[in-house]
């Protein structure tokens, strides 16, 4: 076993119970990772990269599991899901077992899926979110490899479509299931778990969350400690907030009405965003899971240490370290490191400006604008954020300016001298602004008077009318000043 | 019966083309229902390409004869099953890879028991294959049609599989040789799976230098079979007319109840033959022996129940009236698998269930792991053990088909080999009147040499693999 706590991910502290808990939620999730960024599927050297492909482009006999045809392990995967396992703070077996899981379904070639059962590559972790009280411990039951299924296409809706189609580019991904505690005691919370899964995730370069597929979700949900139901069918984390909202309000109502809540599984259905019963226990499959013949057990106590050391800097550990180096505050450390490349963008900046500058500008300004446009901040040129910062540090230009320099960059494009230039954005100062004052005093009469009867508020539009003359370019703090020098 | 040597001989005189076309011929006038599927276009071509251009493979224009589940590229493969209907595979296995380098020529697919769940090759959707030594009697199963195709001249040469005996029962009834090589020496790529922990590809010839000869072409070490292993062997060059200081051990448990008494001679015959050559022999325990057979039958079945749930008419073969998908997989399967799959999915499915899986798989796991045991023992002592390959020479047509129980206890002296993973070989060694009676050469994990250069000597010695049916 290595159990040893992990560097590279140093665990917060429990958070103190503060949270009641009114309805007793209890949540786990079962997280399907597909680790998309290995080169060739999990048991064949079919490509990954299929998503731009024609259906059924990339298959070969072991993926579409033609007769005779033997599955053979991908090494690399076997390393990324140590690789996870290390950075979900779980033990890694010394030997890992792959077994078959047995049912019937169109997308499953060989009418089995290879999985693990006994002997998973890891188990006993956990996460650390911002739960409803605090930082919040969340435990990772285990974390097991299998292989994806094929992908059923319909037309239209499921219900409604006179076919199915099946696209076996996506059977024999290697996915790692990811399957916590019950441990969750809220959607929202359910949403930060996943919000931080995927970001561990994406530091540990394994995982493209952009890619149709990647993640998907089945949730198990109980109230006041009654009987769970499973949701399944949830492909993102805004999904699976809102599935869980909806089967927490309808197991309430089952138990307002004086029913009890029953052991069953739903489908979640996205657009209606509703839950509906699949099945109950009582119809409840028996897999009949047996060791995988033509796998061999795989010895992996020694490649943990190895392993480890590879481990990049988590999300966690990368946000302490950005509050004591670069002196930030928590609340941007944590923005900033909630996405990777964004905690990159960030460093690279921080390196040749104000680090403080940058974090407010980018956490606080640039952030905003890239999320309104949904934007990534791929949108966005490191060289234009040291420019902007740079003009700002120097008094070129105002906040507002600034702030209108980065909104034409994501819409428009240039740079920000350009923009400087055809805006002309840059700062003025000294009679220009008494000038505009003085103006202002004049043209806004009914102002003046009820700021001089003591309605602060009449500033403010004085304030605006300076700003206006000098096309923003004036500092509205300075502007503000003089035209209470002038009005005594 | 040819040797490889003289039909080398014979190419090198005149051309794989006319040797080919014999046996097409005689394959084509047959009443053994040998064959499934006589490749006869692209052996021909095959034949006249090596004749053209030469080849320096150890097979070079020799015709071999492929159990029907051995996937063949381009070539129709059904595992004698209804559901396999106009399965054509787009990829060779491995062995077929390996002889098509070594030059040999894939002359057809052979008749087996649907999916080698058999012992008999009565259970094939094509019709049983009849006995080249008695045509109202069984070739022995699964691989019957392979045996029964070189006991007539209709193939110097094939393939099997054997997963409890399914190579050395039919070799045992039709008088020729059959190996049932270590787990891990043949890749099974490409070979569709009965029960993939106990099975392996194995080579029929009528002599012992010649199912070596075969053994050399597809032995070896494949990536893409994760239970294959890396032995780097000659095992022609192994063979030697000497058996001086070999020790036999002899398990009286494979002598049981219901072994008939000429089964019993011929095969202590053998052993005083081989003593008379400078071995010695004494008796051995295998006390777990009685188990093995419940064990065998539970893992295989068990097995088994997974890897045809790939058969659902979806993407190959028998495709019946579209419905909705579960309608469909039923109908196909219903349609499509014979009585005694559905039998032995049915119970390999029940012995997986949850609340059954530990009383009998996991059970029949640990009785395998006492059988090991039993072998690991007596190889401390000695260097081979020798048994009856089967209990009694071939049985009538029809004659234990409606009674499954008794058709497995056939397999009673072969099935231990398999939970244990050993080599073991089965040679003619003797007659029961005028059925050829087999003997069991069994050898320690990758000692292949020393089995065959066992059954090499008592060849060179007796003249049992010389005798050929009436006939053929």
């Amino acid at each position: 076993m290595f159990d040893e706590p992990n560097k590279n991910n140093p665990p917060f502290s429990k958070g103190s119970s503060k949270y009641e808990n009114p309805d007793s939620v209890m949540i786990g999730l079962e997280v399907h990772v597909q680790l998309n960024k290995l080169k060739t599927k999990v048991f064949c050297g079919c490509t990954t990269d299929y998503h731009n492909d024609p259906p059924n482009s990339h298959v070969c006999p072991v993926c579409l599991g033609l007769p005779g045809a033997l599955p053979v392990i991908n090494k690399r995967a076997v390393e990324a899901a140590i690789k996870v396992g290390l950075a979900l703070n779980c033990k890694i077996e010394e030997h890992t077992q792959f077994y078959r899981k047995n049912y019937y379904y169109p997308d499953l070639p060989k009418g089995f899926q290879i999985t693990q059962y006994d002997f998973p590559i890891s188990s006993g972790g956990y996460i650390t979110i911002e739960g409803e009280d605090g930082e919040h411990r969340v435990g990772i039951t285990r974390a097991h490899m299998e292989e994806d299924p094929g992908r059923l296409v319909h037309e239209g809706t499921i219900d409604k479509s006179k076919y199915t189609l099946i696209d076996y580019n996506r059977s024999g991904m290697a996915l790692l299931e990811v399957v916590s505690e019950p441990d969750l005691r809220s959607p929202k919370e359910a949403r930060r778990y996943l919000d931080k899964l995927r970001n561990i995730l994406e530091y540990l370069d394994v995982f493209d969350g952009n890619l149709e597929g990647a993640l998907r979700v089945d949730a198990n949900i109980s109230i006041m400690g009654g009987q769970r139901a499973e949701i399944k069918n949830i492909s993102s984390h805004k999904g699976a907030e809102r599935a869980l909202l909806y089967e927490i309000v309808r197991q309430k109502n089952v138990l307002r009405r004086g029913g009890i809540v029953v052991l069953e599984t739903r489908h979640f259905d996205e657009a209606r965003e509703i839950t509906m019963s699949m099945r109950s226990k009582e119809e409840a499959h028996d897999y009949r899971y047996f060791p995988e013949p033509d796998l061999v057990p795989l010895k992996i106590s020694g490649w943990a240490p190895a392993i480890k050391e590879t481990l990049p800097e988590l999300p966690d550990a990368r946000r302490m370290r950005f509050v004591e180096q670069y002196g930030i505050t928590d609340d941007h450390a944590k923005a900033l490191t909630s996405e990777l490349k964004l905690a990159i963008f960030y460093e690279d900046v921080a390196k040749k400006a104000d680090p403080k500058t940058a974090a407010v500008w980018i956490c606080d300004v640039l952030k905003g604008e890239l999320n309104y446009r949904v934007l990534t901040i791929d949108s966005f040129r490191k060289e234009h954020m040291l420019s902007v910062i740079g003009l700002l540090a120097s008094k070129k230009i105002t906040e507002d300016g600034a702030v209108d320099i980065i909104r034409t960059l994501l819409d428009k494009g240039g740079s920000p001298d350009e923009i400087v230039a055809e805006k002309g954005l840059l700062k003025v100062e000294g009679d220009i602004v008494s000038t505009a004052v003085d103006e202002a005093i004049k043209e806004n009469p009914q102002a003046v008077a009820d700021y001089r009867a003591g309605k602060e508020k009449a500033l403010n539009s004085l304030v605006g009318a300076v700003m206006k003359k000098t096309k923003g370019r004036a500092d509205a703090r300075a502007a503000r000043e003089v035209l209470m020098g002038k009005l005594g | 019966m040819a040797s490889i040597n003289e039909l080398r001989e014979r190419i090198h005189s005149g051309s794989s083309e006319e040797i080919v076309a014999e046996y097409l011929e005689k394959i084509e006038s047959s009443r053994l229902n040998a064959f499934i599927t006589i490749a006869r276009e692209s052996a021909l071509s095959r034949a006249r390409e090596i004749d053209s251009n030469g080849h320096d493979g150890a097979l070079a224009g020799i015709p071999v004869a492929i159990k029907d589940n051995i996937s063949t590229a381009g070539l129709l493969t059904t595992c004698a099953s209804k559901i396999l209907a106009g399965y054509i595979p787009p990829y060779d296995a491995h062995v077929i890879e390996r002889l098509k380098d070594a030059g040999a020529v894939i002359i057809g697919k052979t008749n087996m028991d649907e999916f080698a769940m058999g012992t008999s090759t009565e259970t094939s959707f094509y019709g049983a294959t009849r006995n080249p030594w008695d045509l109202e009697r069984v070739p022995g199963g699964s691989s019957g049609g392979s045996a029964a195709a070189v006991a007539g001249g209709e193939a110097p040469l094939s393939l099997g599989s054997d997963t409890g005996g399914s190579v050395r029962c039919p070799a045992s009834f039709c008088g020729v040789v059959g190996l049932k090589p270590t787990y891990g020496v043949i890749s099974r790529y490409g070979l569709i799976s009965y029960a993939n922990s106990l099975e392996q590809i194995g080579p029929f010839a009528a002599n012992v230098r010649d199912v070596t000869a075969l053994f050399d072409v597809i032995a070896g070490y494949d990536a893409r079979d994760s239970t294959s292993v890396k032995k780097d062997v000659n095992y022609s060059s192994a063979l030697k007319n000497d058996v001086r200081g070999l020790k036999i051990g002899v398990p009286g448990e494979y002598f049981g109840e219901g072994t008939d008494e000429t089964v019993e001679k011929a095969v202590w015959d053998a052993i005083h033959t081989l003593e008379d050559l400078g071995a010695s022999w004494k008796e051995v325990a295998m006390p777990h022996t009685k188990y093995a057979l419940a064990a065998y039958y539970i893992i295989a079945m068990s097995e088994a129940s997974s890897n045809l749930a790939r058969f659902d008419g979806m993407r190959y073969g028998l495709r019946t009236e579209d419905s909705d998908w579960h309608t469909t997989f039923s109908q196909v399967r219903a349609a499509g698998f014979g009585d005694e799959v559905k039998r032995r999915i049915l119970l390999g499915t029940y012995a997986l269930s949850a609340g059954y899986h530990d009383k009998y798989y996991l059970k029949a796991l640990k009785v395998r792991t006492l059988i090991k045991q039993d072998f690991e023992r007596a190889f401390k002592d000695v260097d081979v053990l020798i048994t009856p390959t089967m209990p009694y020479p071939a049985f009538r047509l029809g004659e234990k088909i409606g009674d499954p129980l008794s058709l497995y206890l056939a397999d009673v002296d072969t099935v231990p080999i398999n939970l244990a993973g050993v080599p073991s070989v089965s040679v003619p060694c003797g007659f029961s009147e005028r059925l050829p009676i087999g003997m069991q050469i069994i050898g320690k994990h990758f000692d292949e040499a020393t089995i065959l250069r066992t059954a090499y000597t008592f060849e060179e010695n007796t003249d049992f693999h010389t005798r050929q049916p009436e006939g053929f």
